[in-house]
């Protein structure tokens, strides 16, 4: 059976790691590639790398890092953060990710995605959302909207209807963000990441709002989740990874327990 | 010195990289020349299976792989490299080089994980490797090793002799190919931590009888 899969996600600002509330007072906690040994090393799954910066102040992300966590670790990791162009794909690809993440560049072009899984193949291409909760209206009828630049623009999209298209056009998986959680450290948003798990035929990763193992075992259950991305309770050291999966594994969640 | 076939296919740099670290010497090539001068070869892949022949048929990789394995030196196919050994793929019902029988067939989008619940695709992520003959290749592994799986197609010799190791999802499968000089997996060992790098290691060092 298919293991769940843990994730630590490192936020990375000019090269530093970072983990912020709600995207603002961003603290500076360490060296991505130390970062990812450690967790490589501690029984992370995959780990998820996201430029927090490049897509509203026209950023760059930092070939260099991923070509120096390429080296170090032998597990897959995904790279988010600026990402516009085929381009600008193949060049992180080529540095040695697994997958790229899109998040606001396909939402002005969805075209992105249809373009990506042609040039790399389904499985690189990861469809980033970040999605809040606005209560349902005929606009919005699953009552979440899609929502870029940190939470700062609506869209005007429901969050299910873009999820849908997304996998049409071809992301072989989707990441799923919940503004209102992230930072919050109580617990992921379980009502969105079960729609759009349950209506989705791709993998689902959730994200926003991990602070304790118990969050993780109630979105990889009652959230329907593939896998779960943590951040700030374990870059902060008040939980370690092997921590969490021992935890999960002994209340019958599968989970990947040599390493 | 390993070759790495290089076919446009996939993150190639990750296999070499593994390689690298594993302190192994290693070149990522599509010239005939340094792939025949190699002491082995592996023959990786990610992408589609109908662009992935064309390719191969366009720079003469079918051949040279068919030389390779009639030459008795370690071959080692990945993902969808393994797919391409067999005879067919039902991804855009692709004729493949069929250095071992067997077709290569799609996920049921219907199908149930052992638990009940309904398999997603493709299947991404880590699973279980039942190992069901013992091979140089694999020494060293414990049960409780996963390895890290993405497809969405899978495996199916016809001989069930030729299958080293079976994963479940959604239907049993072969994860791991074996026949004379060829190991072949469907899992990424550059991409499985220290168990799929046991896997390299061993490889690198495998000489078949």
């Amino acid at each position: 059976m298919l293991s769940r899969r843990i994730i630590p996600c490192l936020d990375v600002h000019e090269g530093r790691t970072t983990k912020g509330i709600k995207f603002k007072n961003n603290i500076d906690i360490g060296d991505p590639v130390t970062m990812a040994r450690m967790y490589y090393e501690a029984g992370a799954d995959e780990i998820v790398f996201y430029d927090i910066t490049a897509s509203h102040e026209k950023r760059n992300i930092m070939i260099d890092v991923v070509r120096r966590v390429a080296e170090t670790i032998f597990i897959p990791f995904s790279v988010g953060g600026g990402i516009r162009t085929v381009d600008d794909m193949r060049q992180v690809l080529l540095a040695g990710a697994e997958k790229i993440s899109v998040n606001s560049a396909a939402v002005n072009n969805p075209d992105i995605i249809r373009q990506g899984a042609e040039a790399f193949g389904n499985q690189c291409v990861v469809l980033g959302m970040d999605v809040k909760h606005v209560g349902k209206s005929p606009a919005i009828p699953s009552g979440y909207e899609v929502v870029i630049n940190g939470g700062r623009r609506h869209m005007g999209m429901d969050a299910l209807e873009w999820a849908q298209k997304g996998q049409a056009l071809g992301a072989g998986e989707i990441c799923l963000n919940s503004i209102d959680a992230d930072g919050m450290k109580t617990g992921y948003e379980l009502t969105l990441t079960a729609l759009i798990s349950e209506n989705v035929s791709i993998p689902v990763i959730a994200s926003g709002g991990a602070g304790t193992p118990d969050h993780l075992l109630d979105v990889l259950t009652k959230g329907k989740a593939d896998a779960a991305l943590i951040a700030s309770m374990v870059h902060y050291g008040t939980y370690t990874v092997p921590e969490i999966k021992k935890y999960l594994d002994s209340k019958g969640v599968k989970m990947r327990m040599g390493w | 010195m390993i070759a790495i076939i290089d076919y446009d296919a996939g993150n190639l740099t990750s296999v070499a990289r593994a390689l690298s670290f594993l302190g192994f010497d290693n070149v990522v090539t599509s010239s005939p020349d340094q792939i025949f001068a190699a002491d082995r070869v592996i023959f990786p892949g990610v992408g589609s299976a109908g662009s992935a022949m064309a390719s191969l048929k366009r720079l003469g990789m079918d051949r040279v792989l068919n030389d390779i394995y009639q030459s008795e030196k370690p071959l080692l196919g990945i993902c969808l490299g393994t797919q391409i050994i067999l005879g067919h793929s039902e991804e855009h019902n692709t004729p493949c080089i069929g250095i071992v029988e067997g077709n290569v067939l799609q996920f049921d989008p219907k199908g149930k994980e052992s638990d009940g619940s309904p398999i997603k695709i493709p299947h991404m992520g880590w699973n279980r490797v039942n190992i069901i003959t013992p091979h140089p290749i694999l020494s060293g592994l414990t049960p409780e090793d996963e390895f890290y799986f993405v497809h969405s197609y899978y495996p199916a010799p016809q001989s069930m002799d030729h299958c080293l190791g079976m994963t479940f999802y959604g239907v049993e499968f072969a994860s791991i190919i074996g026949c004379r000089n060829l190991i072949a997996t469907q899992f990424h060992p550059e991409k499985s931590g220290r168990a799929g790098l046991r896997i390299l290691k061993n490889f690198c060092e495998w000489t078949p009888c």
